[in-house]
């Protein structure tokens, strides 16, 4: 490789063409967002279910949540990620040879979705649950006298009227859920943080890689930043200021 | 931002499931259920392991803690200026922090972790004087760059905290401290600083168990805590899942620690209201 020996950075290391590694880097970029992206709708949707189920649920159901956001929020996210990898895929095998199938190959993207979505699940439960007790209960009431049934209250009041309480504790949780998909480097997914060190490791300039790789992550959360400034402008539209 | 509190609430359990009324007849039932379960998996997997094992995993603890505490204490200390700058500081200060806190806060904490490790401690060896220098044999070593790369996280993380409890501080108390002929210098040691504290104080439990979640990360850099004696035992005795559920445990009993240590210091802290 063409280096200029003045220089004290080699430059060219980026390139995207394959002599460099800036295309290998901004594949593990697309691998982070994919994963980001999946594991916090998942995360959502078991959210959702979950602040409904620990507000309105029944005893049994309320106590089984409780349990499964307490033990996430306890325990570190590289530990359950590797719990949660093993079991996961372990389990999905043995079910599928119980129905009578071979033992299926599990991509790492669907693992990586999975577990970030089980976490983030328990994150955005609680989330979640703080915002619905911020809808006034009369609204709910008020629903509910005019005879709408428990999905259609959920749907056309208590939803709508959360958001905007929900918003900057789910915009933080995207944020994280973006830098959590660093973690799965640990498991060998090859995302961002993974292609990084390998680049970083078989040219040496560990510096370069890494700083390169800081720049993507903070061009992501800045943009995520952006983003939801706007959405958060257009749910708050109607309210009060507050401060 | 004003959902800081509520967001590490969502991530860090900061407060024990209440006991009142615990034994109801469904709770029975699920704990019946809970200890068959539990029953199984000490009767069913494989546990010979632990005792060969105990001293190691109770030090892995110790450097667990030991880089908890002193990375939290530390991390403090560095948010308080970079709290207080944001809030009084010249404007080339005020940039330097909050640029400082973005991209700490924009990137991941493994990334910064690694940076610093492979990173800088590539550099280190090309300079002569730092190899002679009396630093050295520590920068050889893994657990300067884990301390640095988690007090930097932390510092960046509370200093956002506390540029908000030192913006929070009535203004009205600092009027009538400096009405009272208080110098700048006293102002702040007596007034300021006390109540910023106070302010921030209810967000430091959570941070502490945030921070808590983020130390198995310096086992990557092949600092030896309790996380690597567990990867450590999960090579040497091909089980996949007895560690890591032990693990998990520990992990467990830390945080309820964490969390009844910082209630009783919180009972210890007179409040009125908020």
């Amino acid at each position: 490789m063409a280096t200029d020996p003045g220089s004290l950075i080699n430059w060219s290391l980026l390139a995207l063409d394959p002599p460099g590694w800036g295309g290998v880097l901004l594949g593990g970029l697309l691998n982070s967002i994919k994963i980001a992206v999946g594991g916090y709708a998942l995360g959502l949707t078991l959210g959702t279910g979950g602040a409904f189920g620990k507000l309105y649920g029944g005893p049994v159901l309320k106590d089984l949540l409780e349990v499964y956001t307490t033990l996430v929020r306890a325990i570190p996210e590289l530990v359950l990620i590797l719990l949660l990898y093993y079991a996961g895929t372990d389990l999905l095998n043995q079910l599928m040879s119980a129905i009578g199938y071979g033992p299926v190959d599990i991509s790492g993207l669907a693992a990586g979705i999975f577990v970030i979505g089980v976490v983030q699940g328990a994150y955005s439960t609680e989330v979640l649950r703080g915002a619905i007790k911020a809808v006034p209960a009369g609204q709910i009431e008020a629903a509910r006298a005019f005879g709408m049934s428990p999905a259609q209250i959920m749907r056309r009041v208590t939803l709508p009227a959360m958001l905007p309480h929900a918003i900057p504790g789910l915009s933080n949780l995207w944020l994280i859920a973006t830098k959590d998909t660093a973690l799965l480097a640990v498991v060998g997914f090859s995302e961002l943080t993974l292609v990084t060190r390998q680049a970083a490791g078989s040219t040496k300039a560990y510096l370069l890689f890494f700083c390169a790789a800081g720049a993507l992550y903070l061009t992501l959360t800045l943009v995520s930043n952006v983003i939801i400034r706007i959405i958060e402008a257009r749910a708050r539209r109607g309210m009060v200021a507050t401060a | 931002m004003m959902s800081e509190g509520s967001t590490i609430d969502a991530m860090a359990l900061t407060e024990l499931p209440n006991r009142q009324s615990f034994f109801k007849p469904h709770r029975i039932a699920l704990m019946a259920i809970a200890a068959i379960m539990v029953f199984c998996v000490v009767w069913f997997m494989r546990w010979d392991w632990v005792p060969e094992y105990g001293g190691r995993l109770l030090s892995g603890v110790g450097v667990t803690l030991l880089m908890l505490f002193s990375t939290c204490i530390l991390g403090f200390l560095f948010a308080l200026p970079i709290g207080l700058v944001q809030v009084t500081g010249p404007w080339p200060l005020k940039m330097l922090a909050k640029g400082f806190c973005t991209i700490i806060r924009g990137t991941p904490l493994l990334l910064q972790l690694w940076l610093l490790y492979y990173g800088l401690g590539s550099l280190f060896p090309q300079f002569p004087a730092i190899r002679d220098s009396f630093l050295w044999p520590y920068l050889r070593e893994a657990w300067p760059y884990g301390l640095a790369a988690l007090t930097i996280s932390f510092a960046a993380y509370e200093g956002e905290v506390m540029r908000g409890a030192f913006a929070g501080v009535p203004a009205g108390e600092l009027e009538a401290a400096r009405a009272y002929g208080m110098s700048r210098w006293k102002v702040f040691r007596r007034i300021w600083l006390p109540r910023a504290i106070h302010r921030a104080l209810p967000t430091l439990n959570g941070e502490t168990v945030l921070q808590l979640k983020s130390t198995p990360l310096v086992a990557t850099i092949t600092v030896i805590d309790v996380y690597a004696v567990i990867s450590k035992i999960r090579q040497m005795t091909y089980l996949t899942y007895e560690p890591l559920l032990l693990l998990a445990l520990i992990y467990l009993c830390l945080t309820a620690i964490l969390v009844v240590g910082f209630r009783y210091l919180e009972n210890k802290i007179p409040t009125r209201g908020a």
